[in-house]
């Protein structure tokens, strides 16, 4: 457990600044960040298959609000946040979701884009936020305030480094739940 | 009768009040419309019939798009709301729109109850092995994807994914972002609402009402502010504003024309009597057009009100004559009656021929206003004659114009002098006339529109933001009944669907969509399959696929119901804003139906007419019309246009011959012809000039140019000619009249005329300065082109140093 022994280390070595690493530092740091691409493996548990969904592709981000993930295996599919709608392209077809029909699906990307716009104002309307960690590897915790919302996601759980994002664990209230696993490329 | 005034007199006047009386009470029961009825020819083509049938009761035609800016966007969020739960209630709106889900549990309860006879992919070969098997790793995909999460729970009963489809077919239109719940432009500066009215958008009242109460919502709900503004555009606010607008300005400026007129003829008359008296022959002719009009053709169209009334306005000129020229030395007009009534009646005659021609007019429209034109002028006329100076007083006199008539006298007597030069103007008009005569005419309908440029693109601008239905391009499908219309409705998409798949379309509206014809509905029930084969189909589907098929229980029940389901009708759709568009869509008329599909074109690129017309041509579908509304609209009004240009040179063509007959002497009737060509042509030249282009409403201008114009010139051929025939002419005998001769004559004749076109430039002058396109066209042809008429009239007719 090297690596462990190493985070220990450096948790030690940080203490003195620990005091100091809170939700507006790593708002700042991750608003300052304007574009980004990355490279993501994700996998879906899901009570009604027998097994799970594993899939990979490519995320883009540009501050503030335009997201898109670009599934490569085991089908090409891209969906495209961008002013409050989803664009799904599966094959030849093409569906915009309007995010604002669907409140849950609304709330559960806003949790994502606002963590990568270190907005804050905008996280806080729907989640109780937890930071735990250091700057160098924190966990940001998300639970929903609203009852509507809990009886749809459990917990999303932001993991990463300085001002990128590592992994995204989603917990739905009904036990189905997805790990997604970012491999940062950071464009300058 | 004419033998002895004075009994004559009292007959006239009892015949001229019994005919106003009859008039009156014809006028009283006549049916005035404002549709556009006037416009629809008499054998309309059916694409001409679509055109009106859409402008008058289009589902374009009663929408309404309001915005509203000013305040923060939570307060405008919530005035939208207030304002749209307002508006919802009251039954002039057929439905508000603003962006709130009010519809939304209804629209998805019809789709998801019913997805089994809407959907499309509802086919035999959904149902096989194979079919299950691709459309069941289809939903697990998209289960792993991010709008997973909407489908999860829809996977146990409709592993086809139906609803997605069907879902997918609705949000092709693009749709306003949201913000606080309720629609707002992408600047997020306003909110914004789509109100569709219950009165069609050619019914102007309607149309101002729903907007009034519009407004009454916007200043009343609790959350409105003083600093908020509301905005409205559509084809129903454009017909509001457009009439408001040509009343406010008819109204000032006949107010502004009205006081220089009656100032002028004042200082004339010196006599309110006689100012009264003055309008009595051109109050008669407007009251017999009228009743000649509605008794002609069963109604009067407001068109014809407007335009006639100047048409005839040249009657205006019959008193002023009567006035000026009659003898003002002892209340006896009987001089006048000899000398000058024959002028009259011929200059009469010219414009009853020049208006004639539009009598035969394909367009109801110009028809009336021939009609109105002709029995309005005679009317005048004969009250001019026959009644007007027995109601003088006796010792009626006018203002002594002497003077002034020496002058002009003078300067006529140079006038010839000026015959080469104006040759040469005229030579240098006519060439810039054929040199532009290619883009001499503005045919585009939209050149009589009123709206400026702004609220245009006002329009545009709000109109693309709501993803508003611009509808310009349809397919209509007609039939003998519902069943029939929606089964052509959806070959027609059949064809189109290739054209969107294609890219040549972005996409189209049909009625089959929320409603598909039995016949389709029964088709897809009868695709559905029995629970045993179904489960057993089933089972092996899923054979390789990490679900179980136990888990697709709730599929085969629902399945299992949709088989003996009853049928969609229209009905089912109540409540929902599906009901809405089905309404639109299908439109029953006294004898057939129609389903309208309105088209989107591909965004950044047009529609290409002929690729369409051709695609659904080769489909042989049968009672299927491609129609292109502005195209149409525009071909309407360059008809309408070309024909009355034709017209107005055929009235122009009787005229000669009519004068040829009366004068028989060509030379004769060139000197008098050519002043009217002149002005005609040199008003023309000099709009071009200006950068005009010429809208139907100038050549109205110019047939009253040419009416007024023909009076000068022939009185003064008749003034000129006077001291050579008068003395040959049989019945000049009467006690009083001693010959005259040209120099008396002739200063009061021009100074009468001076007047005559003053009183028309004051009249219609004003209205060059009118920022309506169409009452310019009037102002800034018939000012100038009257003086000008006058002017070569002194220059042209004179025969004596030729």
């Amino acid at each position: 457990m090297p690596l462990v022994l190493f985070g220990l280390l450096f948790l030690d070595f940080q203490t003195g600044l620990a005091d100091e690493w809170n939700i507006d530092q790593l708002m700042q740091g991750m608003a300052q960040r304007q574009s980004s691409h990355a490279h993501f493996t994700e996998i879906k548990y899901i009570a009604m298959l027998e097994r799970p969904l594993e899939s990979s592709g490519e995320l883009f981000y540009t501050a503030p609000d335009r997201l898109e993930k670009r599934t490569i295996t085991p089908k090409p599919e891209s969906m495209i946040l961008e002013q409050g709608s989803l664009v799904i392209e599966r094959g030849s077809r093409k569906h915009k979701v309007r995010l604002q029909e669907y409140p849950e699906l609304s709330a559960f990307i806003e949790s994502i884009r606002a963590t990568l716009a270190g907005d804050r104002a905008a996280l806080e309307s729907t989640y109780g936020l937890c930071l735990t960690g250091t700057a160098e590897h924190w966990i940001l915790e998300l639970r929903p305030l609203k009852e509507q919302m809990q009886a749809f996601v459990q917990s999303i759980r932001i993991a990463g480094a300085g001002n990128t994002v590592s992994s995204i664990e989603i917990n739905q209230a009904d036990g189905d739940s997805s790990l997604m696993m970012i491999d940062s490329q950071s464009t300058p | 009768m004419r033998k002895s005034p004075i009994p004559s007199g009292r007959v006239a006047i009892i015949i001229w009040l019994a005919f106003l009386t009859l008039s009156a009470f014809v006028i009283s029961r006549t049916q005035f419309t404002t549709d556009l009825s006037a416009f629809l020819p008499k054998s309309p083509t059916p694409q001409q019939e679509l055109l009106l049938e859409q402008i008058r009761d289009g589902l374009a035609s009663r929408l309404i798009l309001v915005s509203i800016g000013g305040a923060d966007a939570s307060s405008r969020a919530e005035l939208s709301r207030q304002m749209a739960a307002r508006l919802r209630a009251d039954a002039e709106f057929v439905s508000v729109n603003n962006g709130e889900p009010v519809n939304t549990e209804a629209d998805r309860a019809y789709l998801f109850n019913n997805r089994y006879l809407l959907s499309p992919q509802v086919t035999p070969d959904l149902f096989t092995v194979a079919g299950l098997h691709s459309a069941l790793n289809d939903s697990i995909e998209l289960l792993a994807s991010p709008a997973g999460l909407l489908v999860k729970s829809l996977l146990p009963r409709d592993p086809t994914g139906e609803m997605i489809h069907l879902l997918e077919q609705l949000d092709s239109d693009a749709q306003p972002p949201v913000f606080d719940g309720v629609w707002a432009t992408s600047d997020g500066t306003q909110a914004m609402m789509l109100v569709q009215t219950r009165s069609s958008g050619t019914d102007t009242d309607g149309q101002q009402h729903a907007m009034n109460s519009i407004r009454e919502a916007f200043n009343s709900v609790p959350a409105a502010k003083p600093t908020m503004r509301l905005v409205m555009t559509g084809p129903g606010v454009f017909s509001v504003t457009a009439r408001e607008t040509i009343k406010s300005q008819v109204k000032r400026l006949s107010i502004i024309s009205v006081i220089l007129i009656t100032t002028l003829l004042l200082l004339l008359y010196r006599s309110f009597a006689a100012l009264g008296l003055g309008l009595l022959p051109v109050l008669s002719g407007a009251v017999a057009g009228i009743a000649v009009v509605s008794l002609g053709f069963g109604e009067v169209h407001g068109i014809t009100l407007g335009f006639g009334t100047a048409l005839i306005g040249e009657a205006v000129d019959y008193s002023i004559y009567l006035f000026v020229q009659s003898d003002n030395t002892g209340g006896d007009r009987r001089n006048w009656t000899i000398e000058f009534w024959p002028t009259i009646r011929l200059g009469v005659v010219t414009s009853i021929f020049g208006f004639a021609a539009l009598l035969f007019s394909g367009f109801p429209g110009l028809a009336q206003l021939g009609l109105y034109s002709i029995s309005g002028l005679i009317s005048a006329a004969l009250v001019t004659r026959f009644v007007l100076p027995y109601l003088l007083p006796d010792n009626f006199q006018v203002h002594d114009v002497s003077r002034i008539g020496r002058i002009l006298s003078d300067l006529t007597t140079h006038a010839a002098r000026l015959r080469w030069p104006a040759i040469v103007v005229l030579v240098l008009a006519g060439g810039i006339v054929a040199q532009h005569r290619g883009d001499l005419w503005n045919d585009k309908i939209s050149s009589l529109s009123p709206i400026s440029e702004a609220e245009v693109e006002l329009d545009t601008g709000l109109r693309a933001e709501l993803g508003a239905p611009d509808v310009r391009f349809l397919v209509v499908a007609s039939g003998a009944d519902q069943e029939d219309v929606l089964i052509s409705a959806e070959q027609v998409s059949a064809v189109l669907q290739v054209l969107v798949d294609q890219g040549q379309l972005a996409g189209f509206e049909s009625p089959s969509r929320y409603l598909p014809s039995n016949a389709t509905q029964l088709a897809r029930q009868a695709s559905l399959p029995a629970v045993t084969v179904l489960e057993d189909h089933l089972a092996q589907a899923v054979q390789d696929l990490p679900v179980r098929a136990d888990l697709f229980a709730p599929f085969i029940a629902d399945i299992e119901a949709a088989r003996s389901q009853p049928l969609l009708s229209t009905a089912d759709l109540e409540n929902t804003s599906m009901a809405m568009a089905v309404d639109a869509l299908l439109i029953k008329q006294s004898d057939h139906w129609s389903a309208v599909l309105p088209l989107t074109a591909p965004p950044d690129a047009g529609i290409d007419a002929d690729h369409i017309r051709a695609a659904l041509d080769s489909a042989g579908l049968s009672g299927v019309l491609f129609v292109d509304l502005k195209a149409e609209s525009d071909n309407l009004y360059s008809g309408y246009l070309r024909e009355v240009i034709q017209m107005s040179l055929g009235g122009l063509a009787a005229i000669v011959a009519l004068l040829l007959l009366v004068y028989r002497s060509p030379w004769r009737v060139l000197r008098n012809i050519l002043p009217l060509v002149a002005a005609v042509l040199s008003v023309v030249a000099g709009l071009i000039l200006f950068g005009q282009q010429l809208i139907i409403l100038h050549l109205v201008g110019l047939l009253l140019v040419v009416a007024v114009g023909s009076n000068y010139a022939l009185l003064l051929d008749r003034t000129y000619q006077a001291g050579l025939s008068l003395h040959d002419r049989p019945g000049t005998e009467s006690p009083s009249a001693t010959p005259p001769t040209e120099r008396r004559t002739s200063p009061r004749i021009l100074a009468s005329m001076l007047f005559a076109s003053l009183t028309t430039v004051l009249g219609f002058g004003v209205l060059a300065f009118s920022s309506v396109s169409i009452l310019q066209a009037m102002g800034v042809t018939v000012a100038p082109g009257v003086v000008l008429a006058l002017l070569y009239s002194a220059i042209f007719v004179k025969t004596t140093d030729a």
